[in-house]
C-alpha cells in the first residue's frame, strides 16, 4: 500500500472516531473534543520543531501554555484602572528594576577580570539589587492587591481584542524558551530536559501566586471571545437566527452551541494549516536541511561551520513560540485563565506521547498525534467513570466500588505511559515516520 | 540571653529541618547520581520511584499496626522499610529488563533514555496512584519527640523551645548509616569497585571482565534502596502525596547536578546545599532578627526572602547558577 493511502486511511480512522462521538454521544462533545484536539495538535507541531527536527527534549511545555493563558490576560481581560493607578507603575518599575539588575550585574560580571574581586562585586550588586527591587515591587503588591480583592485585587489588562492576543502569546512563549534555552542549550542534552522542567514549574508556581497578576488561583473569569465568534444567548436572541435554523430543522439552543464550536472550528483549522504550511516549506528549505544535519550528527554539522547552538536556540524559541500561541487560543476559547489547570501530565507529557506516536519529524503525523491522543484522552475522561460504574455495577455499593470508580482516571496516566514505552520500543518513527 | 535565644530559634527553625531536609534530599540526589554514573542518563522517574517504594512501606506499615506490632518510640515504618526496598528493587530490576536492557543493546543516545524514563515515570505515577490514592497520608506514630519544646525551656530558663522530632532524629541517623554504608561498599568491595570502574571508563571495565549486566544491577537495587529510604524519611518528616513526590524531581536533580552528576560526594553536598539554601530563602527571619537587634531596629515586616511557595525557584536558581558558572559541579561530575 502506497503511503499517502495509507496515511489517508489513519485519518479517515481518526475521523471516524469522532464522528461515532458525535452520533452516539453528541455533537457538543465531539466538537469540543476536535476544537481541543485541533490546539493539541498545534502544540505538538511546535514539540515536533524542538524534537523532530532538532533533537531537542524539553520537560516545560506546560511552562508555554501557561505562559499563552496568561498573555490573553494581560492584553484581553477588562482594564483595572484603580487597581493599576494604585500601584501598577510601582509593581512594573519594581520588575523593570530587577531585570535591569540582572543587566547590570551581566554587565559587570563581563566587564571584570575573573577573580575573587569580580565574584564580590556582582554578588554584592545582585544582593542589594535583590532588596531593592522587593522594597519597590513590594509595596506596588500591597496596593494593587489591597483594591477590591473580591473582584478584581490585580492591574487588569489592556482590554483589546482576544485576536490580538493569540501573537502576544508566541512572544511570552518566546522569550521564556530564548532565557531558558540561552542558559542550558550548549550543555549535556539532559540539562535542558531538568532546567525546562524547573522553569515550567516556577511560572505556574508565579500564575497561581502573583494575584497582582492575573488574580492566582482566584482566577480571571470572562475573558472576551475572539472576534468573529459570538456568544450563544446573542445568537439565541436573534430572531434571524432562530428563523433560519428552526426553518432548517433545529432546536435553536442546540444550534447556537453548535455554531460556536463550529466557528471555533474553522478558525482553529487556520490556525493549523497555516501552521503546517509554514513548517512544511520550512522543512524542506535549506534551513530545514541544516536542521535535519544538526539533529543527524552535530560534529560533522558544526565542522561545515554551522553554528549548532545558536540553531538549537532558535528552533527551540520557534518552537516554544507555537505551543504558546496554541496556549493563547486554549485560554481564549475557555474564556478564563485557570492555573490550576496547567498540570504537567496534561501539557507536557501528553503532548510528547503525541508526537511520539504520530511520528516524531513528521508535521502530519504529529497533527495525526494530536487528535488521536486529544480524542482518547478526553473521551476516557468523557466515558471512562461511566464505564467503570457500568463495569462494577454488580458490586455492592462500598470501598471497592468507589476506589474502582475513582481510580478510572489514574488508569489514563498508566496507559498513557504504556502507549508511550511500546511505541518507542516497537515503532519508534510511529504512525507516520518521517520521509 | 537573647543571643542565645536568637542561636536556639536559629537552630530549631533554620538548621534542623535544614539538615532534615537535606539529608533526604541527599539520598535521593545519591541514587540519581549513581544511575547517571553506571547507566549514563538522568533518571526522570526517580521521584515517582520514591513515592512508589513508599507508598509499599505505608502499605505494610498499616498492615503492622492491624497485627498490633510498633517499633517502640520509633516509627513502625522502619519496620516496613525493608518490605518497600524488596518490592520497589523487584519493579526497576523488572523495568530495566523490560525496558531499558533493550536501549543499552542498542547504544541508544541518552537523550532516548531520557524520554524513556519519562514514560517509565508515567507508569509509576499512575501505579501509586492506583496503589494508594492522590490524598495526603500521614504515617508516622512511635514517640512524636525526642526533645519537646516545654522540657528544653524548663531546663535551660530561655524563652525559645528547642524541639527535636523522633523522625528528624530518625532521618539524620539513617542517613548516615546509609551513607557510610554506601561509601564502606563502593571502596571496599569487589562489586562496589567495579561499580566505579564501570563508571570511570565502561570500555575499559568490560575489557577487564567487569560483568556489565551485574554492575547494572546492583546500581538498580542501590538506587531503589535509596529511594525508598529517601520517599519514607520524607513522608515522615512531612506527609506523603504522591503530586509532591513528582515534585521532589526538581531538588533532587539539582542536588546531584549542583555536586556533579555522577559523583557520589558531591550528591551529599549538593543535597544539603539545595536544602539549607530553600530554607533560609524562605524563612521568615524576623523572630531571630528581634533578638539580635537593637528594639529601635526591630523590623516590621516577616523579614521573609521568598514566599514559601517559591521553594521550588531555589532549586532552579542554584540549578542554574550551578550550569552557567560551573557546568561540571562543584565535585567535577560528567
Amino acid at each position: 500500500m502506497a503511503t499517502s493511502t495509507r496515511n489517508l486511511l489513519l485519518f479517515a480512522g481518526v475521523a471516524l472516531l469522532f464522528i461515532l462521538t458525535g452520533l452516539f454521544q453528541s455533537w457538543n462533545l465531539s466538537l469540543q473534543i476536535l476544537n481541543i484536539g485541533i490546539l493539541s495538535a498545534i502544540m505538538a507541531l511546535g514539540v515536533n520543531m524542538q524534537w523532530g527536527y532538532a533533537g531537542l527534549f524539553s520537560t516545560g511545555i506546560v511552562g508555554s501554555v501557561a505562559l499563552g493563558g496568561l498573555a490573553v490576560v494581560v492584553v484581553s481581560a477588562k482594564p483595572v484602572p484603580e487597581g493599576f493607578a494604585a500601584g501598577g507603575w510601582a509593581v512594573l518599575g519594581g520588575l523593570a528594576l530587577g531585570v535591569a539588575v540582572i543587566v547590570a550585574a551581566t554587565l559587570l560580571y563581563r566587564a571584570m577580570k575573573p577573580g575573587r574581586l569580580r565574584a564580590l562585586a556582582v554578588t554584592a550588586l545582585v544582593v542589594a539589587g535583590f532588596f531593592l527591587y522587593r522594597y519597590v515591587f513590594d509595596q506596588g503588591v500591597a496596593a494593587v492587591e489591597a483594591f477590591n480583592p473580591a473582584t478584581y485585587g490585580n492591574i487588569g489588562g489592556f482590554g483589546l481584542p482576544s485576536l490580538l492576543a493569540w501573537p502576544v502569546g508566541a512572544i511570552f512563549a518566546g522569550l521564556g524558551a530564548w532565557v531558558i534555552g540561552k542558559i542550558a542549550l550548549g550543555l549535556r542534552s539532559d540539562y535542558l530536559a531538568i532546567a525546562t522542567l524547573g522553569i515550567a514549574e516556577i511560572i505556574v508556581v508565579v500564575l497561581k501566586s502573583e494575584d497582582w497578576l492575573a488574580r492566582g488561583v482566584k482566577n480571571v473569569t470572562g475573558l472576551p471571545r475572539p472576534w468573529p465568534v459570538p456568544y450563544e444567548v446573542d445568537l439565541q436572541a436573534d430572531p434571524e437566527f432562530v428563523a433560519r435554523v428552526t426553518g432548517w430543522g433545529f432546536d435553536p439552543i442546540t444550534a447556537s452551541t453548535i455554531f460556536v464550536k463550529l466557528l471555533y472550528l474553522a478558525i482553529f483549522g487556520a490556525v493549523l494549516l497555516a501552521i503546517i504550511w509554514a513548517s512544511e516549506r520550512a522543512l524542506n528549505s535549506p534551513w530545514g536541511r541544516m536542521m535535519r544535519a544538526i539533529r543527524d550528527n552535530e560534529v560533522a554539522a558544526s565542522a561545515m561551520g554551522k553554528n549548532v547552538t545558536r540553531r538549537h536556540l532558535q528552533i527551540f524559541i520557534i518552537g516554544s513560540a507555537v505551543v504558546g500561541l496554541a496556549g493563547a487560543m486554549l485560554t481564549s476559547m475557555e474564556g478564563q485563565l485557570v492555573p490550576g489547570v496547567y498540570s504537567p501530565l496534561r501539557f507536557t507529557f501528553l503532548i510528547w506521547v503525541m508526537v511520539i506516536v504520530g511520528g516524531s519529524g513528521n508535521n502530519w503525523g504529529a497533527v495525526l498525534g494530536g487528535l488521536l491522543l486529544g480524542w482518547l484522552w478526553l473521551a476516557v475522561e468523557y466515558l471512562g467513570p461511566g464505564l467503570m460504574g457500568w463495569l462494577t455495577a454488580a458490586l455492592p455499593a462500598g470501598d471497592l466500588k468507589t476506589h474502582l470508580i475513582d481510580s478510572a482516571q489514574h488508569m489514563r496516566l498508566v496507559t498513557l505511559g504504556i502507549v508511550l514505552l511500546l511505541v518507542l520500543r516497537f515503532a519508534p518513527r510511529g504512525l507516520i515516520p518521517e520521509k | 540571653m537573647d543571643f542565645l535565644n536568637a542561636l536556639v530559634a536559629l537552630l530549631n527553625f533554620v538548621v534542623i529541618p535544614g539538615v532534615a531536609y537535606g539529608s533526604q534530599l541527599a539520598l535521593g540526589a545519591l541514587g540519581v547520581t549513581l544511575i547517571f554514573g553506571v547507566l549514563r542518563f538522568s533518571n526522570f522517574a526517580h521521584g515517582d520511584t520514591m513515592a512508589f517504594g513508599t507508598a509499599i512501606v505505608i502499605m505494610f506499615t498499616w498492615l503492622f499496626q492491624s497485627w498490633g506490632i510498633s517499633f517502640g518510640p520509633l516509627p513502625t515504618a522502619l519496620l516496613a522499610l525493608p518490605f518497600g526496598i524488596a518490592a520497589t528493587a523487584a519493579l526497576v530490576l523488572a523495568t530495566d529488563a523490560g525496558i531499558y536492557k533493550f536501549y543499552r543493546r542498542q547504544k541508544a543516545a541518552p537523550i532516548i533514555l531520557v524520554i524513556v524514563s519519562a514514560g517509565v515515570m508515567f507508569v509509576m505515577n499512575g501505579l501509586v496512584r492506583l496503589i494508594i490514592g492522590v490524598e495526603e497520608r500521614n504515617f508516622t506514630d512511635g514517640a512524636r519527640f525526642l526533645l519537646d519544646g516545654n522540657t528544653f525551656k524548663a531546663a535551660t530558663g530561655l524563652a525559645e523551645p528547642l524541639v527535636i522530632k523522633t523522625t528528624v532524629a530518625v532521618t539524620v541517623v539513617v542517613a548516615v548509616i546509609c551513607v557510610a554504608a554506601l561509601f564502606w561498599f563502593l571502596q571496599k568491595t569487589r562489586t562496589g569497585k567495579s561499580m566505579r570502574a564501570f563508571s570511570d571508563n565502561e570500555d575499559l571495565a568490560l575489557l577487564s571482565g567487569i560483568n556489565p549486566d551485574r554492575v547494572v544491577q546492583v546500581t538498580w537495587i542501590i538506587a531503589a534502596a535509596l529511594a525508598v529510604i529517601a520517599g519514607t524519611l520524607y513522608g515522615l518528616d512531612k506527609s506523603f502525596r504522591p503530586f509532591v513526590y513528582f515534585q521532589l524531581l526538581l531538588p533532587v536533580f539539582a542536588a546531584a547536578v549542583v555536586g556533579g552528576l555522577g559523583s557520589p560526594l558531591g550528591a551529599i553536598a549538593g543535597g544539603y546545599i539545595v536544602a539549607l539554601s530553600e530554607v533560609v530563602l524562605t524563612y521568615a527571619w524576623k523572630k531571630v532578627a528581634t533578638y539580635v537587634l537593637p528594639d529601635s531596629l526591630a523590623p516590621d515586616g516577616l523579614m521573609q526572602l521568598l514566599s514559601t511557595d517559591y521553594k521550588v525557584a531555589v532549586s532552579f536558581s542554584i540549578l542554574i547558577i550551578v550550569l552557567l558558572f560551573m557546568p561540571t559541579g562543584i565535585f567535577k561530575g560528567k
